[in-house]
């Protein structure tokens, strides 16, 4: 299926090689990015994919090559080595790249359940490494639980709503603005789980929210569930330390600057939630009410 | 849309100038007047909604069942999870009952039900209340502001279960002015509770013992949460500081109370053994148990502080000694997740959005060739097996049939002794007309049911409701036989009040 796509891109690396690219050097490349978009797959498994690793790492032209495919297909590597395989994810706007609408139904009417779900990865992702040496340590393995997680995002909501009543603020929004009400009553608002009538979580309860995350998750080859305790056991896999790295941290993080936060650490030990009044006090002007 | 509402980004205290109307500060006393109001309003909405039930409901005092749910909820709730659903259910029905006695159990069970379901507030996305109330913003502007709160809400228990558990609304609804220094609080309700016993005031010693264990309750769950934050993250407390000074108070804390409410045990134990009342002698009893209660949740506190310390080192050694990473990255929580949650919604989606784009990892689009849609289309639906794989037919052994008495026998036997109830028998008589049937074995069966009718299962038919009864009695006539020796009994059948004997029962019970 992809075929004319890596010959048109693969042809403009061929002559800063030294060989000629063959047809079969190509389906081979190609062959290499097929095993990366299939993310559960382990390295280690495979005796065809660990050969085509060691290829790309030894043979600079066919690591070309298959960096080309990748792209044609609107896929950006991150890393090719042993322990996290073929690791590819999406470009923006690709054909591989999840979409929010797709991901849950809801968030298309709702933006407070837009958020839920974005927030309940992004705190997934901040309990799977909880300080910045993790996220930069290859051999960190991270482990997260359904219950952890809300929990985790509950302490945060709770901090920040004893902050706000001990400067005697009423943080309680404005009836017709809704938008502006801050992000982190939505989450305590929520109810955590409920009873229903199949014994399973409401769908709309942030344990539900938070559930459904790691379970996407792990379909994507981010973490592997280890047990049914606390809601659901995970532990990390070397791609989603990659994934949040390179990817997801940095944009989230851009996305912030561009709002005008800019949160500042020394950056070599990890933020004390103790400290970031002190940040929050720096971005005054940049748009927080509540933290005037 | 807008731009954050000025009311919010401007501080009370640097608006300066004469104030069109009464600011925040003074408004301030009355908005959290509204909101303590505004906590009552789901119980009062119950009475106000319970006559559109379908049904006559209207002698049902729901308020004050929805207190006794909040109550029970309260006291049922464990250091670790909350309340039981079908447990606060069934101790809910007695009071219900006790409302409307003539209605059917499974209207109490109902009434019941709706009460707390409607406390949850199931039919809500947040399962939760909305009041609406205004305020005067600095610049005088008048702002409607929403009011969101929990009665009970439910929490996830190990193993996927769900627990109740009653919100600090709850809390301050049920018991009022809960809103103060726990520990201080805890200790007044226990002087006066001391000197309420040593004066034998025991009515109000029990209003007071129970207000004690709802502030051990609050006690604990404050503890609990600091105690689950520290634990997932060690870096979130000051651990230097705080964090062993929690615990030390903790510790002196529990140890304080549990020397004191045991003093208090050892005064109820007493006042329960010598008083001669017995309300009083009921009501300190009651005391006791409340009392063990108490010290049972302490106990239960004082296991979980011990285990702090042991936590706290493992996660230090494994957090702080770890070789210091060369590259230093991105703070997930420090640099995104803290940052993002005190934004408003509209701009904190934003955040959330980015990650969740290039956080999720990719997704390969199903491509259906028509080819293959005509085959799949076409492919009957595959019959489930509902039923799993087939039984292999069990390989049974007839075990030989060792009885002495054949079930046409007892049948026989059983019709011979059917007697009328005022005609009773000689049971030399039954035992020639069992003999007449031309089975020999039959006199051996009526000889033996005779001889256990002489001691005829009263208790048991009393129990089973049995309208009558076998029995027999020796009046001291030899039984002249050629196989069976002693008394000829009489032998009879008695009947039984069956209704009346179904009246004592409900009595009794």
């Amino acid at each position: 299926m992809s075929e004319p796509v890596e010959w048109s891109e693969a042809e403009p690396s061929a002559p800063s090689a030294t060989t000629a690219v063959t047809p079969a050097d190509a389906a081979d490349a190609a062959r290499l990015v097929a095993f990366g978009l299939q993310p559960k797959l382990a390295p280690a498994r495979d005796q065809e994919y660990t050969e085509l690793l060691r290829r790309y790492r030894e043979d600079p032209a066919f690591a070309r090559l298959a960096d080309a495919v990748a792209a044609g297909l609107g896929l950006v590597v991150l890393e090719v080595s042993p322990r996290a395989g073929m690791a590819v994810t999406a470009a923006e706007d690709s054909v591989f790249a999840v979409r929010m609408g797709d991901y849950a139904r809801r968030t298309a009417a709702d933006s407070g359940d837009r958020f839920l779900h974005g927030l309940a990865h992004l705190a997934a992702a901040a309990l799977a490494f909880p300080r910045p040496e993790d996220l930069a340590d290859d051999s960190y393995i991270g482990r997260v639980t359904v219950n952890g997680v809300d929990a985790f995002v509950r302490q945060a909501c709770r901090r920040l709503e004893e902050r706000a009543a001990e400067q005697g603020e009423n943080t309680d929004p404005a009836t017709d603005a809704p938008g502006l009400e801050a992000a982190w009553r939505i989450w305590a608002r929520r109810s955590a789980t409920g009873a229903t009538k199949d014994a399973r979580r409401p769908a709309a309860s942030t344990t539900g929210i938070v559930a459904k995350a790691l379970a996407f998750l792990t379909d994507s080859g981010f973490l592997q569930r280890t047990g049914d305790d606390n809601g659901g056991t995970y532990r990390t896999t070397a791609r989603y330390q990659l994934q949040v790295r390179d990817m997801a941290g940095s944009a989230a993080l851009a996305e912030l600057l561009e709002l005008g936060v800019v949160p500042v650490t020394d950056g070599t030990a990890s933020l004390l939630p103790a400290e970031d009044t002190d940040d929050l006090d720096l971005v005054a002007d940049a748009g927080l009410p509540f933290h005037s | 849309m807008t731009s954050p509402a000025s009311t919010d980004r401007v501080p009370p205290q640097l608006s300066a100038g004469p104030r069109p109307a009464p600011g925040p500060a003074a408004d301030e006393g009355l908005a959290r007047r509204l909101r303590a109001l505004a906590c009552t309003a789901p119980l009062h909405d119950l009475d106000a909604r319970k006559a559109n039930l379908a049904g006559e409901y209207s002698v049902y005092g729901m308020a004050e069942v929805a207190l006794a749910a909040i109550d029970l909820v309260t006291l049922n709730m464990d250091f670790d999870t909350g309340a039981d659903h079908e447990q606060i259910v069934a101790r809910l029905v007695p009071r219900i009952a006790a409302q409307a006695p003539h209605r059917p159990a499974a209207e109490h069970e109902r009434v019941a039900r709706w009460v707390l379901e409607n406390l949850i507030n199931v039919g809500s996305a947040d399962r939760g209340f909305r009041a609406v109330y205004g305020t005067f913003a600095p610049d005088g502007s008048y702002v409607r502001r929403d009011y969101d709160f929990k009665l009970i809400e439910e929490v996830p228990g190990p193993g996927g279960t769900v627990y109740l558990r009653t919100t600090d609304e709850a809390v301050n609804v049920l018991v009022g002015a809960l809103d103060t220094d726990v520990t201080s609080a805890q200790i007044a309700a226990e002087v006066k509770l001391e000197v309420l016993i040593n004066r034998g005031r025991l009515a109000d010693a029990q209003l007071a013992a129970e207000q004690a264990r709802y502030r051990t309750v609050q006690y604990s769950e404050t503890l609990r949460r600091a105690l689950d934050a520290t634990r997932r993250n060690v870096r979130a407390v000051d651990w230097l500081n705080a964090v062993p000074d929690m615990i030390t108070e903790a510790l002196d804390h529990v140890a304080e109370r549990y020397r004191h409410e045991n003093a208090i045990l050892t005064n109820i134990r007493k006042a329960r053994d010598e008083t001669e009342e017995p309300e009083h002698k009921r009501r300190a009893a009651e005391l006791v148990d409340i009392v063990k209660d108490c010290i049972r949740r302490h106990t239960q506190l004082q296991s979980r502080l011990l285990e702090a310390g042991p936590l706290f080192r493992a996660e230090q050694d494994r957090q702080a000694f770890a070789t210091p990473a060369t590259t230093s990255g991105i703070d997930l929580y420090g640099h995104l997740v803290a940052p993002a949650l005190p934004l408003p919604l509209e701009q904190a989606i934003r955040v959330t959005d980015a990650f969740f784009a290039r956080g999720t990892g990719l997704r390969t689009p199903v491509s259906v060739r028509v080819a293959d849609l005509v085959g799949i289309l076409l492919t009957p639906p595959v019959e489930r097996e509902h039923l799993g794989a087939e039984m292999p037919e069990p390989d049974l052994i007839a075990t030989p049939d060792d009885s002495r008495f054949s079930e046409e026998q007892l049948a026989a036997a059983t019709e011979l002794l059917d007697l009328p109830a005022d005609a009773p028998r000689r049971l030399s008589g039954l035992l020639a007309e069992a003999r007449r049937t031309g089975d020999p074995d039959l006199a051996y069966l009526v000889a033996l049911l005779a001889v256990h009718a002489a001691s005829p299962p009263v208790g048991t038919a009393y129990r089973q409701g049995e309208e009558k009864l076998l029995f027999a009695v020796d009046d001291g006539t030899e039984l002249d036989d050629p196989e069976f020796g002693g008394a000829d009994l009489i032998v009879g059948t008695a009947l039984l009040d069956a209704a009346g004997m179904a009246a004592d029962r409900t009595e009794a019970a």
